[in-house]
């Protein structure tokens, strides 16, 4: 009974629920599995539908907690992404980079919203930034992508919800030892 | 509210603005791309990145090579039977060309002495496995298991038991990036293997087939025609193949024909390949005629001058 209390269950945190700082190691550690997802190699449909998991995190702690991740290591990241997939040097990591930005300035905006709406927003966000990498791209003279290349977006905002729940349950207050 | 801000109010200093790291790191992003598609700067930060890169991507794929290590285990013995018979009977049917192959070899030897030719296949080749995709949707590319520690170098063919796959673009320590010829910025000399007519095969992106460009419409193309490497380039060897003709488009108000291909090889789907040594260098090109052009630049000087 002690236990059951003790540990919250695995849905969003109430409104009236104020979560806990995130720690620093559980956030690197949770943006270094984003970097595996984004590595496990995929081919066909599978690879059409991938969202990129490292961008999602990201987003998640741009918002959550943007004392410690912010434009600078959004940036960084995008780099290492950058070598990852074989892109152009700086590709990634001016995605990321505006994705940080975008978070900064919305992040309390998007907090206020329950999760599905948040999703609907998050998706907004991701769509830009594969567009301002279409944008990118085109200049130096690749091909325009089909119109699939806006799909990974989508299914990154469907993701959300899910991976809000994920990251917020270390930092839900009942879980705290002094309750 | 769902969070408590645990923010500092603004009076404590907290860094430059948000904008104003955008804007330097968008910058910064900027010069990076900039220095990366002209000149070709940071390849060393990238083998660096890469080297360190390379044991998570290893690491990823072990489950997925645990599942098919165990599937294989358990194949059926029918699927095993099915398979051995299968092989049986393209060996036989390789048997003849097989057997008369030291014959062909010596007679083609003998003949190219004959004609004073190069031997064109410098005999190394480096069976390769294909590590992943590439997920960049703006090229076409693919990265294989070995790399200079296994003597790969930039520019070398990578072919299929079918054709051309590729060609090796970079090469980090333990793994080497191939650009496949589905590629956009990819193009191979070709010739076709009925009439010998060159051609350079260009590669169109993802989703989108190959194509010769340039071609007449009068041009003796038809489709099923199989285009072979000319080898004209000193990267491909001759004579691999590379795609066949898929559709011949002469529409006589344009001034070339449309032709599109498909590759011979599993380009997309292949899992082992082959890295094919730099054929021969070729001869340097002859230098251009000398009076004619200081001629030239000298009259461009004196109308300068004058």
């Amino acid at each position: 009974m002690m236990i059951a209390r003790a540990i919250p269950r695995f849905v969003p945190a109430g409104p009236d629920e104020i979560l806990r700082p995130a720690r620093p190691w559980f956030i690197v550690v949770t943006l270094f599995f984003g970097l595996l997802l984004n590595l496990v190699p995929m081919t066909g449909l599978a690879l059409t539908f991938k969202p990129d998991f490292l961008a999602l995190v990201l987003l998640y702690w741009c918002i959550q907690e943007p004392r410690y991740v912010g434009v600078g290591a959004a940036w960084t990241t995008g780099l290492v992404m950058d070598v990852a997939d074989a892109t152009l040097f700086g590709q990634h990591a001016i995605a990321y980079a505006v994705l940080a930005y975008a978070a900064e300035y919305f992040r309390r905006r998007v907090l206020r919203f329950p999760l599905w709406q948040q999703a609907v927003q998050v998706a907004a966000l991701l769509v830009v930034c594969a567009a301002l990498v279409v944008l990118v791209r085109a200049v130096g003279g690749a091909p325009v992508p089909r119109w699939t290349y806006f799909v990974p977006p989508l299914v990154g905002a469907l993701l959300w919800p899910p991976l809000t729940v994920l990251l917020q349950w270390p930092q839900r207050p009942s879980r705290s030892p002094e309750r | 509210m769902r969070t408590t801000p645990v923010e500092p109010p603004p009076f404590f200093h907290r860094g430059p603005s948000p904008l104003t790291r955008l804007t330097f790191f968008g910058l910064l992003s900027i010069a990076l791309m900039f220095a990366d598609t002209r000149f070709g700067y940071l390849e060393g930060i990238r083998t660096a990145v890469a080297v360190v890169l390379y044991p998570l991507q290893r690491a990823v794929q072990v489950p997925g090579e645990a599942v098919a290590y165990v599937a294989g285990y358990f194949a059926s013995k029918s699927d095993l039977e099915a398979e051995n018979a299968s092989l049986q009977a393209s060996l036989t049917a390789q048997a003849p060309a097989a057997q008369g192959y030291p014959m062909i070899v010596d007679e083609n030897k003998r003949l190219k002495a004959l004609l004073d030719v190069q031997a064109r296949y410098p005999g190394r080749a480096t069976a390769v496995g294909v590590l992943y995709t590439g997920r960049d949707p703006f090229t076409q590319k693919l990265f294989i298991d070995k790399g200079g520690d296994s003597g790969i170098k930039p520019g070398e063919a990578v072919i299929d038991e079918a054709g051309v796959v590729g060609q090796v673009t970079r090469v980090f320590p333990h793994m080497a990036e191939v650009t496949l010829v589905t590629d956009k910025d990819h193009a191979v000399p070709v010739k076709v293997e009925r009439n010998g007519v060159r051609s350079v095969l260009y590669g169109a992106g993802a989703g989108r087939s190959p194509e010769l460009r340039f071609m007449p419409p009068s041009a003796d193309l038809q489709p099923g025609d199989r285009l072979l490497t000319s080898g004209l380039d000193g990267t491909y060897p001759a004579g691999l193949a590379v795609a066949r003709v898929a559709t011949v488009d002469r529409d006589t108000g344009q001034i070339f024909a449309r032709i599109t291909c498909a590759p011979m090889a599993g380009v997309d789907r292949s899992e082992h390949l082959l890295v094919i040594g730099q054929a021969t260098a070729l001869p340097t090109r002859p230098s251009e005629p000398v009076e004619a052009d200081t001629a030239k630049k000298g009259s461009r000087r004196s109308r300068r001058g004058g």
